[in-house]
Parts: structure tokens; sequence; C-alpha cells
């Protein structure tokens, strides 16, 4: 699947672009810019009428939001992560992308944490609903999409039924504010130069390194040593292309595409951690296993892990009446399945123990995702490891299972 | 013979494809009558002057004006195209809320969401409806159904439990049932009190001794999953092959289009795949405790 490349030929939102500068590289089209050509390319996007999302520093790490000019990129930072550990770190002097990811993933703006489904008004006996989502929605343009998170982006795709035919007598329904807001997002991904120890991408069918048809329209991957510094830009798609026609670009050479293939080696190489094989039927097999009471044991329930992953969709619903009862609104709300509240019914919560709460999690997550989308509901991206406060490491907890279960 | 649960193939009452499934439909409150001391029905009629069309076995979303929502399965007769009833007990915020309508209000409506309980896989076999408690209220529109096409079954039995005689849900309606040559209903109650003369047990003793050929019967079960698991089991030692056993499962529910992951069993959203299940399908998921 791969929707951005069908969506739509024209560069941006506003279409305010020329068109006669010549003919657009093709998608595939591999060509070298400068530092320069990355805050052109920033102009460009806030220029048609694209809101830049991308990394910046807030709060001692490296978070997605709105950003203006290279000055608000991490130049130069770098990151160290382990299970339960974040620092920044110096990095390669002038870099733009070498930092991995961090706390925030690029759901908060498809699928965002708080907003508002619709509001009602009473009138007369009766009330009247308005200002359904999806209304007013941006368009945004995600700079430093990584590999795994195209692939995040893509299985979420799926469970909000984007670039899908609803089919409302099987329950087949599309969340018609996520399609619109997906739908108007570009997607300028940087490849990993690195890997960090929570890293593993490539034991999910990933790779550090984003291939065609991943969905991106455009994708970079710095190039820095010495006085150098410049980026390959890969051509993803159409809408890809138009944009990269307005940069001053010049093809890449064969050293440069060396150069290219030398970083992604380099990441692939450093992938710190490894999800057993087979995980899917592991889990399955061993819902009973001893294994849950020790892991409980460690988890504090806090929900971090949730809350930091990029395909997790789980949401809560909360109405909101104003004083005078005649306005109300509802909000959607990230929700987590490690609270207790999550699966409460009638007489009491379903998931009472946490060894339930977190067996439900690692088994949606690695086995039964698989039934519902076809697809893992992990790309390995490690952010559940970094940001667990007790450090409790998902590929860690599968392979006990392997290791001592049925 | 249909595995799975049948989805509904006759198309939704209250949405369309161009529709936000999300969205609210508004219904009048036709009537609300008291059922039991907690608990209640209500007829609803779309304010829009739309038809309503439901599968017996579906849910509906029910939204109080300010307040919030709750799921609850139709509890009324399924070629009734004008009207819905809902049945449930007052426990909750919503459904407090839903008590204290009166005729005239508002209800806001999603819906109908879910898989049915099929009857066409037990054409020219008998019949065997199970229910404990408030169990009943989402089978009855498929005893309505059953009753309407009478023809097509053969022995058809019902039998009821609840916890005392004062919690009989359906009770005028039940000796009306019982009093028709062509349906064997039974109820015994769990604790006797007042002057009840009815028998007295668990509903799987009724499953036990019930009139109905387990080699030729399809069976549907709703009520606490305890309930529902004995059940299983007393049908299972008379003869009843697992995919011949439908039940209906409940879980916490906010979306009822399989987005908000609350209502995840195993790899099923119950809103999309359920709340009616063949319990061949799900029969290791049933048995394992916090799923």
């Amino acid at each position: 699947m791969s929707q951005t490349h069908k969506s739509s030929a024209q560069a941006s939102p506003k279409s305010a672009h020329g068109s006669g500068k010549g003919k657009s590289p093709s998608v595939g089209a591999k060509l070298v810019v400068g530092e320069e050509g990355i805050a052109t390319l920033l102009a460009i996007l806030k220029k048609i009428g694209y809101k830049t999302i991308g990394p910046t520093l807030r709060d001692g790490a490296v978070v997605y939001e709105e950003i203006a000019s290279l000055g608000d990129l991490p130049v130069g930072w770098s990151d160290e992560q382990d299970g339960g550990k974040y620092r920044l770190v110096q990095g390669t002097k002038g870099s733009f992308f070498e930092y991995l990811v961090g706390p925030t993933s690029w759901k908060r703006y498809l699928f965002p944490p708080n907003h508002k489904m619709w509001e009602a008004d009473r009138k007369g006996g009766s009330f009247e609903v308005k200002n359904i989502d999806p209304t007013d929605i941006p368009s945004y343009a995600f700079i430093g999409v990584r590999s795994c998170e195209l692939n995040a982006i893509r299985i979420q795709d799926k469970v909000f039924g984007f670039g899908r035919d609803d089919k409302p007598e099987a329950g087949i329904f599309s969340d018609p504010g996520y399609v619109e807001r997906r739908k108007k997002s570009l997607i300028i991904a940087v490849n990993c130069s690195r890997a960090g120890k929570t890293c593993f991408c490539t034991s999910m069918g990933g790779d550090p390194h984003v291939v065609a048809d991943q969905g991106h329209d455009l994708a970079l991957t710095e190039l820095i040593s010495g006085s150098r510094h410049e980026f390959v830009v890969e051509v993803g798609s159409e809408r890809g292309a138009l944009i990269a026609e307005l940069l001053s670009c010049r093809s890449a050479s064969s050293s440069d595409l060396s150069d290219e293939e030398a970083v992604a080696r380099k990441a692939r190489s450093q992938m710190g951690r490894k999800m057993v094989a087979n995980v899917k039927d592991v889990l399955k097999r061993n819902l009973n296993h001893k294994r849950w009471e020790e892991v409980a044991s460690r988890c504090l329930s806090c929900a971090n892990c949730t809350m930091v992953c990029p395909t997790c969709f789980c949401s809560s619903v909360e109405d909101k009446t104003d004083i005078t009862g005649n306005h109300t609104e509802r909000w959607r709300t990230w929700d987590s399945c490690f609270s207790i509240d999550f699966s409460y019914i009638h007489g009491g919560a379903v998931r009472r123990e946490t060894k339930s709460r977190y067996r439900q999690w690692i088994t949606h997550k690695l086995s039964n995702w698989h039934e519902q989308y076809g697809t893992s509901g992990c790309v390995g991206c490690g952010r559940c490891i970094t940001w667990c406060p007790v450090g409790i490491d998902i590929t860690e907890e599968a392979k006990a299972i392997k290791d001592t279960g049925e | 013979m249909s595995q799975a649960a049948k989805k509904n193939e006759s198309g939704c009452g209250c949405h369309s494809a161009s529709e936000n499934p999300m969205h609210p439909r508004p219904f009048k409150v036709k009537n609300i009558w008291k059922e039991l001391s907690d608990t209640f029905s209500m007829s609803l009629v779309p304010e829009d002057g739309g038809s309503v069309e439901f599968e017996p076995g579906q849910f509906n979303m029910l939204y109080v004006f300010g307040v919030g929502e709750v799921p609850i399965s139709v509890s009324g007769d399924p070629n009734d195209r004008g009207t819905l009833v809902h049945t449930t007990r007052a426990v909750g915020l919503v459904s407090k809320a839903l008590d204290e309508l009166k005729p005239g209000m508002t209800v806001g409506v999603r819906g109908p969401f879910g898989t049915q309980w099929p009857l066409d896989v037990a054409e020219g076999m008998d019949l065997v409806f199970v229910a404990g408690g408030i169990g009943l209220a989402p089978l009855r529109p498929v005893i309505y159904q059953a009753m309407a096409e009478r023809h097509k079954y053969g022995n058809i039995a019902v039998l009821f439990g609840a916890r005392t005689p004062e919690d009989i849900l359906f009770s005028k309606e039940l000796m009306r049932w019982k009093a028709r040559l062509d349906l064997d209903v039974q109820v015994t109650v769990d604790r006797a009190t007042g002057a009840w003369t009815g028998r007295v047990g668990f509903v799987t003793k009724l499953v036990s001794s019930g009139g109905f050929d387990p080699k030729n019967a399809v069976a549907y079960t709703c009520g606490p999953e305890g309930m529902m698991l004995n059940t299983i089991k007393v049908l299972h030692e008379r003869g009843v092959p697992y995919d011949r056993i439908y039940l209906s499962m409940e879980r916490n529910m906010k979306c009822a289009v399989g987005f908000c992951g609350h209502c995840q069993w195993g790899s099923s959203f119950i809103c999309r795949d359920g709340p009616v299940f063949c319990y061949e399908q799900i029969a290791d998921s049933f048995t394992i405790e916090e799923l």
C-alpha cells in the first residue's frame, strides 16, 4: 500500500508553486543537495502551505513539533538509549539527523492524543450534532520520518482505514478524520545513520533505510564527514518529484550512492536488540506462562509504552458539557490497555491483574495484530524499551517466553 | 454449516458508508417502562422519520445528551421496522440517565453494530435458547424471529434462569409463550422467595433435561460468562457439537467500530467480530482468565 503515490500529483495544498521549471525528476531518482537544500526544502514547504513538523529539542529530548527553519533542528545532537534510559549527547558537529527516535511519534498528528470528534447543541426537545471531525485539517509536512516510523504509519493506516473501502455491513469503517489528515500529509523520510541499543527494526521485517513504495514522498540520507555535508534525496512519489524539482539538486554519482549504502550498512550492523523468530505463535501458545507473573512484578502498569508506541491506537471518549447544559462536546483521548478502567464492565474490570494487562499488550502487539490486520503491530523502534521507567524489554520478555515456554 | 456468527447482510438501518460512524442519530423516546426493580425497557423511533433495521443479536450505542454513551443490545422484534426496543439494567451513569428519560425526549443512536444470531444454520433442526438474567434481552429478537417462521424449525426450547422470582425478566411474555403448544418454555430460579412454586436450581439443570434432540439442535446462549460456560459444558455433554453453539459476549466499548480497542478479546473485536460468536471459533479464548 502506498497511498501517497496515488493521492495527488500536486505538490502543495494550495498549488501555489510554479510548474514551468522543466521536467521533474522521476520517482526513484536519486539527487544530491547541500545543507542549503534542506533550508530551501523547509522554506518551500512552508511557502506552499504545509505546516512543517519535525524534530526539535524540548525537555531534554528530541520531539516532533512545528519547526520553521534549520535552526529549530537539533543540530549537532545525538542520543544514547537503553532500557529505561534516554540521554541527549553531543553528536557529529553540524549534523542534522544523527539522533534516533524520541518519545513522540507521528501518530500525535495523524491520531491526535486529544481531539474533538463533534459537538452538539440542545435544540427544542432534541439536539443537533455539528462540527463533526474532520474540520479544519491542516496539511502537515512531516520532516525526518524514519523507516520504522513509515512502517508504523502504514500499520495505523490499516487500523483507521486509510486506503480501504468501508463495508458497513461487515462492521468495517474508516475514521474520516484520520483519513483526511493522512491524505493531506507529506512525508519527508530520513534514513538512519546509526542504530541505538534499543533498535530492532531489522528483526521486525524493517530496515533503517527506506525502500521504494514505503510511503514516503522524499527520503534523505545525510552524508557528513570532514567538510562535506550533503544529502542524497530519493524521490519516493510524484508529489515528492514536484518538490525535488524546486531544490537545486545534482544527480547522485556512483560514489554518492556507495556513500549512501555505507550509511545504511553501518546502521544495520548496529541493531542493539533482536526479536525472537516466530514470536506470533510463541506468545499464542503461552497465555498461561509463569513469566506473566514475573514481568508483572516489575511492570508499573504506567502505560508509558503504549503512549510512546507509534502503532498503539486505543482511545477513550469523554463527553464535556458546559455549565448551561445546552452545549456538549465529545472528545477522543488516547487510552491504554494498562489502565484498570480500560476493561471495565458492570461488575468490575475484566483485566484486574497487571499480568493480564501486560499479556494483553504484548500479545496484541506481536500476535493478535497479525490476525486483525495482516501485519505485526511492532516495527522495532525500541521506544517502549527506552521509555519504560523500569526498563522492561519487549524483546527480552518474548525471548524468555520462547526459551521456557511451550 | 456456517462456522462463524453471521454478519448483517441486509445492510444497516442507521448508517451508510458516506456517514460518519461516530455521529449519533436522534431518536425520540416513544415509551419507557419498568421491567424489574433495576431493569427497564424503552422504545425509540427515529426523529428523521426513517426506518430502523437490525438483525437479532446486534446492538446500538445509546447516547444521552451531555452524559455519555453505552452499548445495549436490541431486545425488540426485528420485524417491527419502525421502532427500536432496548432493555437494560440501570446500573451505570449512562444507563441510569436513560432510565430517567420520559416519552418525547431524545436519545442518540449509533448502530446497529455486530454479528447476529444465525437462524439459517438451524432450518429443520431443534432450537435451544438458554438465557441467564438480563441475557434474555439480547436473545428475545431471535426468539421472535423463530416464532415468526415457526414452520422452519423442529422443537423450540426456551430455557431461562433468574436469581429469584422477582428477577424473572419479561415474565408476562414468558407466560404467554408457555401457553403456546409449539414452544417449550421452562423457567428456574437460583433461590426461591415468596410464593414461588416453580423450579429451583441453575439453568444448566433445564439444559440437562430440556426437550430437544442434541444431535439435531442449534443452541443460543446469553448470560453471565460463568453461566454460559456451564451451559456449553452441559450442552456438549448432551451431544450438541461446539460448532452448533452460539453465545453473545460483553466487553467495554467506546466506539463500536473497531477503533477504540476496548472490546478486544484475543484477536477479536467484540464490536465487529461479535458480540455473537460460534463457540467453536472462540473455545480457546473462553477459558482463559482475564483475557
